[in-house]
């Protein structure tokens, strides 16, 4: 990592704080729709970065992350409806819960490999879909949990912050995300990271170096898990309800479709992919009904074409290969043959 | 009422057991979970409901739906798929997951989104009387074509040259490569069959059940747990397996009404915890 952020050019530098300018501006030159479109684009970004954790980074393909962005929506819904209204204690223990579920869940899934470990975390998308379905008391069932009270968050010398105006939740969701994010980024940068890019790479050698498998890819899955079940709750607030679509296996296809198409090997890949699945969605759905045919082909031009996603595409381009983590690794000779998403010339 | 409802269990079973038993053959030798079975199964239903419109035939239509789906299938195969199996698993999974979201859409565009309900055929739109009570004829039509076609497979598998070398290259791949067998054929071969496989389960539905957008994906993640129960990749695990599940779903209606669609995944898990490779499976997580 050092000699990535030694080698990270001026242009780099410059290109993030004019992202980063952007996204402080941005709501108060375009509409409040934009502002909309942009809560959406950081939450499902949040989703698909917790996603990629144990896809990009630990080779665990998922299949059932609704079940946690899910608990999370519903926590924090049911948090302010029944005990306290409180948006930052809800989002806590919405937090503490999908870690907690997620690490359940997780010590029966990462037991298994491949195809079995797809289908079992499929069975428990499954499962707490139903349950969210036919528990009708607790979730309100198909119609959704409504009647959900967000208050003003009073800090004690400033005015009240109004969750409700969609251009002042931009900046608390941008927030949230933000910081989110960069715990996200220290944690595949630390040694931790590391060890899940090894099981990646090849398990049984990472096992003969004595490393629990069970133990990083529990944690990775609850890490997951803890980040799926904010992003599940950033949607709270906004949407003013908690749908049952939140649990719902599409629900859990979406994050896959946009790490795969911005890229599982780059960070951000994710959030780009995030951006761009949300932007042609809306797009589409202006000009079109049929908003997941195009998705579709879409997809399979990227499964079949651009393995790398389209920010690997872009790297690929600007030569900016040499100066991403993952080619750090590559150089040192630790690439992968079983994985070959990039193995064609990027 | 007992009998009744383990007739309908069994319905619901050999239904599934249409379903299963082409994802478990497709994965036992092509190694991927179609995720697009389900997709194939709506588009059998969707097929047959056109082809009735055409030929008036409910029979005719019943042949020629699952034709049509496996061709469909075939050519997906040969044009996408194809291209992947030198890549990670994943991949093929995410390529035929993205035909989930095409032919949604595709369905949606060419029928509408309202219900399409096959009329049934006039010989079996009546019931049947058993042990003194009633019984639509049509679940036993389906009841039967089960059995039947789990003989046609286990004949195709155990007796005939194509079925034999099916079953070598679910074994060994690279074996069965090295002893000169057409490898690629075989798997456009399984995929097709898979997919007929499908589509006549989709066929055999609709009149059952309404063809509508997005119908295959409960039916689908519901055959998930018959092949895993079972054992993944193992034909007569997908018959147990059914059998297993379309009674637990019959019986749970009785006992649990509400919980009812939940049984077969909490089952599936136990079967996990307990036997990873399945009731009948040989390999295993």
């Amino acid at each position: 990592m050092e000699a990535t952020n030694l080698k990270r050019s001026r242009l780099t530098d410059l290109c993030s704080v004019i992202v980063a300018a952007l996204l402080l501006i941005y709501p108060l030159v375009l509409s409040r729709f934009y502002s909309a479109l942009m809560i959406e684009i950081l939450t499902m970004g949040l989703f698909a970065l917790s996603f990629n954790l144990m896809f990009g980074y630990a080779g665990m393909l998922s299949f059932g992350q609704a079940t946690f962005y899910g608990i999370g929506a519903y926590t924090t819904a049911l948090f302010l409806k029944y005990i306290a209204p409180s948006l930052a204690l809800a989002m806590l223990s919405c937090m503490a819960v999908s870690f907690v579920a997620a690490v359940l869940i997780g010590s029966i899934c990462v037991r298994f490999t491949k195809t079995y470990f797809i289908m079992l975390t499929v069975a428990f998308g499954e499962i707490f879909y139903y349950i969210g379905n036919s528990w009708v008391s607790l979730t309100g069932g198909d119609d959704g949990l409504v009647g959900i009270p967000i208050s003003r968050i009073a800090i004690p010398g400033l005015p009240a912050i109004d969750l409700q105006d969609i251009r002042v939740y931009y900046y608390f969701t941008l927030l949230v995300v933000a910081i989110a994010a960069f715990v996200l980024r220290v944690i595949v940068a630390s040694r931790f990271g590391y060890v899940l890019r090894a099981i990646r790479e090849n398990r049984d050698r990472a096992e003969f170096l004595g490393l629990n498998i069970r133990r990083h890819l529990l944690l990775c899955y609850a890490i997951a898990g803890l980040f799926a079940g904010l992003a599940g709750a950033l949607t709270v607030p906004f949407e003013g309800m908690v749908s049952l679509e939140t649990l719902h296996f599409t629900k859990s296809a979406d994050p896959i479709i946009m790490s795969v198409l911005g890229g599982t090997r780059f960070f951000l890949g994710p959030l780009v992919g995030a951006a761009l699945f949300i932007l042609t969605k809306d797009t589409i759905q202006n000009l079109a009904e049929l908003w997941m045919l195009w998705m579709g082909i879409i997809f399979v031009a990227i499964v079949l074409f651009l393995p790398g996603g389209v920010v690997g595409f872009i790297a690929s381009l600007g030569g900016f290969r040499h100066r991403t983590s993952e080619n750090v690794e590559k150089n040192e000779g630790t690439k992968s043959s079983e994985y070959t998403g990039d193995q064609e010339p990027l | 009422m007992i009998l009744i409802q383990f007739l309908n269990g069994l319905s619901a079973a050999m239904l599934l057991f249409l379903l299963a038993s082409g994802l478990t053959l497709i994965f036992g030798v092509l190694g991927v979970i179609n995720f697009a079975h389900g997709s194939l199964y709506m588009l059998g239903a969707y097929f047959s409901y056109s082809l009735v419109l055409f030929f008036g035939n409910y029979w005719l239509s019943l042949l020629v739906a699952p034709v049509v789906v496996a061709i469909f299938a075939g050519l997906i195969e040969l044009a996408f798929l194809r291209r992947l199996y030198l890549r990670a698993h994943e991949f093929q999974l995410l390529l035929l997951y993205s035909f989930v979201l095409i032919l949604d859409d595709v369905v949606k565009a060419l029928w509408g989104t309202e219900l399409k309900l096959v009329p049934k055929p006039e010989a079996l739109a009546g019931s049947v009387e058993i042990l003194g009570r009633t019984f639509p004829a049509y679940t036993m039509l389906i009841i039967v074509l089960g059995p039947a076609v789990a003989l046609v497979l286990w004949y195709i598998l155990n007796r005939t040259r194509i079925g034999k070398q099916v079953v070598a290259a679910s074994l060994d791949r690279e074996a069965a490569n090295a002893l000169g067998m057409n490898v690629p054929f075989l798997f456009t071969a399984v995929f097709v069959f898979g997919a007929w496989l499908g589509g006549l389960g989709g066929a055999v539905a609709a009149p059952l059940r309404a063809a509508s957008p997005g119908m295959g994906m409960e039916i689908m993640i519901m055959s998930f747990a018959v092949v895993i129960v079972g054992g993944l990749g193992n034909i007569w695990g997908a018959l147990i397996g059914s059998l297993v599940i379309g009674e637990v779903l019959a019986f749970g209606t009785l006992i649990v009404p509400k919980m009812v669609v939940l049984l077969p995944f909490a089952f599936m898990i136990l079967i996990f915890l307990w036997k990873p490779q399945g009731l009948l499976g040989k390999g295993g997580g």
